[in-house]
């Protein structure tokens, strides 16, 4: 498998006055083509600044970040807009769609913008919102869509340029629990089918059994790597919603490693 | 890809840019109309002047440059005549009469203007023919009241004066017909100085030997661009004159100047609203954008082009806007009898057409620097 995704120590320092905030300390992470992580963690750890580096969106205070060749610490403003447009797909949490634009114009508003705007693409903007189940709603504004379709469309607008990297900022947050599994399901198949390197950070542990690695955070730190299928279902059946507080990273090791000796042939059927 | 997001947005709000674009449109109105009558009433007070075929004008000292209170006589004019540099000099006569019509049109107020045949501040003749003779009672009449009281060459008019304390009523031929030369709000009638001498409004007519004393000359010159020259020498070597060019003229008449300045103000606040307005728009609506425009930068969306799609949006509207206003009032201005003083064809209409297409993107800039400032983190709440 080809990693696509490297980072390296990044840290990142937040300083306003003379409070100084360690946000990211000293992350390193991998992610190949064709893998779907889960980012985790309680609120403040440093998640979002993360998946911001990540973007492009903001300078890491130190260490590396590589995506798809690109150093991104030595690249300028224009450059980076540039990188966010050709090799970035994004999904917020809210505020994703352009609100005059169609779902399928938003789609297609990422080909526009990478002048990759033609016939066939287009086609295939039509193809990924059927696949996603939104054949019926092609040329509906969003606020005529539902919180769920919306976000199905910003997926489709995610993948649709051939990005190296999805980034997906708590795509569930304002989904009810039934269209968050179907939202995030097929996410999970898309960027398997298209080999892309997926990261989603989510609060809600559930979301997890979608994905192939979880990555946990607490203080800006990474405090654990889950890769074992049986783990991470494990975590995303036994919590309920994942705020719980520091000690989480510690009952989620244990099933983890209970799990590796207990079900070998499964963990290694998974991976 | 600016273009494609700023007429989509429009597309698919017409509604509010369209209500948007008629507030434009009554700014456009209101300062067309402002600036048309500022125009039409300069024009009324100085048309006859700004057409005049002269370069300077001779006024009695300490008269202020006024016309009505102004007398000379002809001892003047001959001094001024043999000076060097000095083309030609004409002797001009200004009074309010009241003409009738024998074709049964409505009476009309007029500037009864006494000229020399052939000599400066004579009106030249688009149809028919200029005045000729010293002594004949003809007349060249402005084109508006040939208009108005659809009169032709060789038609008579009557002029009634009043001559003491009767009324009295001379007949004068139509020689000729000019363009409009109004002066103080009216349009005029030239007549050969000696006729206007005779038959202009007298208070006082015991004294039947009194001399002819016109009330300005105008002069023209050799070299006109030495006029500043010539008229401060004449000033200087023939006594109890002031000279002032056709400009200084106008601007003196009395509230020429305080007119326009008014007019002025309220085209200033008018543009000033304007601004204000539309600058108040799209800042609202660029700030109820943030985050749409901070995600649209994420995706990655160049600051270049969010900043172009904001600048075609505020200058679309605003043509578009100024367009209507100005249909509306060409629309409006046909509308308008001929009586009413507004001009639309002046220079100051076009300079307000150009300003209020101006004010869209003057008032749009802090909207534009709100967007060019939106980071694009704020996609991701932060
Ligand atoms: N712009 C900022 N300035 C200062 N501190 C910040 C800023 N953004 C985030 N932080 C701090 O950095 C830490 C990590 O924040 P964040 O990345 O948003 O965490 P998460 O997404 O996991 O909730 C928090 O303590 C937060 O208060
Ligand atoms: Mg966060």
């Amino acid at each position: 498998m080809k990693t696509i995704l490297e980072t390296n120590n990044v840290t990142k320092i937040y300083e306003s006055g003379n409070l100084v905030v360690k946000a990211v300390d000293a992350v390193s992470i991998s992610v190949q083509a064709g893998e779907f992580v889960g980012l985790v963690g309680p609120s403040g750890s440093g998640k979002t600044t993360m998946l911001a580096m990540l973007a492009a969106l903001l300078q890491a205070s130190d260490g590396s970040l590589k995506i798809d060749g690109y150093n991104l610490s030595e690249m300028n403003d224009i450059e980076r807009t540039r990188f966010r447009r050709e090799k970035i797909g994004f999904t917020f949490q809210s505020n994703n769609l352009v609100p005059y634009l169609t779902a399928l114009e938003n789609v297609e508003l990422m080909l526009r913008l990478n002048k990759k705007y033609n016939r066939k693409s287009r086609q295939h903007a039509r193809d990924l919102l059927l696949r996603l189940g939104l054949e019926d709603r092609l040329d509906s504004l969003p606020s005529q869509l539902s919180g769920g379709q919306q976000q199905r469309v910003a997926i489709a607008r995610s993948l649709i340029h051939d990005p190296s990297v999805v980034l997906a900022d708590e795509p569930t947050a304002s989904l009810d629990t039934e269209r968050a599994n179907q939202v995030v399901g097929i996410f999970a198949d898309l960027i398997h089918e298209q080999n892309r390197a997926g990261i989603m950070v989510t609060h809600d542990l559930r979301m997890c059994k979608y994905v192939d690695k979880v990555i946990q955070m607490v203080d800006g730190r990474v405090t654990n790597i889950i890769t074992e299928r049986a783990a991470i279902d494990q975590l995303a059946s036994s919590s309920k919603l994942a705020e719980a507080p520091a000690p989480k990273a510690k009952p989620v090791q244990q099933p983890q490693s209970l799990l590796a000796h207990a079900m070998p042939n499964l963990v290694g059927a998974a991976g | 890809m600016a273009a494609y997001l700023s007429f989509k947005e429009i597309w698919r709000n017409k509604g509010r840019y369209l209500l948007f674009s008629m507030v434009i449109a009554l700014i456009t109105v209101l300062v067309l109309f402002t600036a048309g009558l500022g125009e039409g009433l300069a024009s009324a007070n100085k048309e006859y002047l700004e057409k005049i075929n002269a370069d300077l004008l001779v006024f009695q000292e300490d008269t202020g440059f006024s016309t009505l209170e102004s007398r000379l006589d002809y001892n003047t004019l001959k001094q001024v005549r043999r000076w060097e540099g000095v083309a030609d000099v004409g002797a001009i006569g200004f009074s309010n009469v009241t003409i009738l019509f024998t074709n049964g049109a409505e009476p009309i107020d007029v500037s009864l203007i006494g000229v020399e045949p052939g000599k400066p501040g004579a009106p030249p003749a688009f149809e028919g023919e200029a005045l000729r003779s010293k002594q004949s009672k003809t007349t060249i009449v402005d084109g508006r009241i040939a208009g108005q009281a659809n009169l032709q060459v060789g038609d008579t008019v009557v002029v009634k004066t009043t001559q003491g304390a009767e009324d009295e009523f001379y007949e004068l031929k139509v020689s000729g017909i000019t363009d409009g030369r109004q002066y103080f709000f009216q349009p005029s009638v030239f007549v050969p100085l000696e006729i206007w001498d005779e038959i202009r409004p007298k208070a006082d007519i015991t004294n039947n030997n009194a001399p002819l004393l016109p009330n300005i000359l105008a002069i023209q010159l050799q070299n006109p661009a030495a006029k500043i020259e010539i008229g401060q020498y004449l000033e200087s070597r023939v006594d109890n004159i002031e000279i002032a060019d056709i400009k200084t003229t106008y601007e003196a008449a009395p509230g020429y100047a305080e007119q326009q300045s008014t007019l002025n103000t309220m085209k200033g606040f008018t543009f000033l609203i304007g601004v204000l307005v539309i600058g108040g728009f799209f800042q609202i609506q660029t700030l109820q954008k943030v985050a749409q425009i901070g995600m649209l930068k994420a995706i990655g969306t160049s600051n270049h082009a969010v900043a172009n799609a904001a600048i075609l949006q505020i200058i679309f509207v605003t043509i578009f806007g100024v367009a209507i206003g100005g249909l509306a009032t060409l629309g409006m201005a046909f509308g308008l009898p001929s009586s009413v003083p507004i001009v639309f064809t002046g220079t100051a209409v076009l300079i307000a057409v150009v300003a209020l297409l101006l004010i869209g993107p003057i008032g749009g800039l802090v909207s534009i620097r709100l967007a060019l400032k939106v980071e694009p983190l704020r996609a991701l709440g932060m």
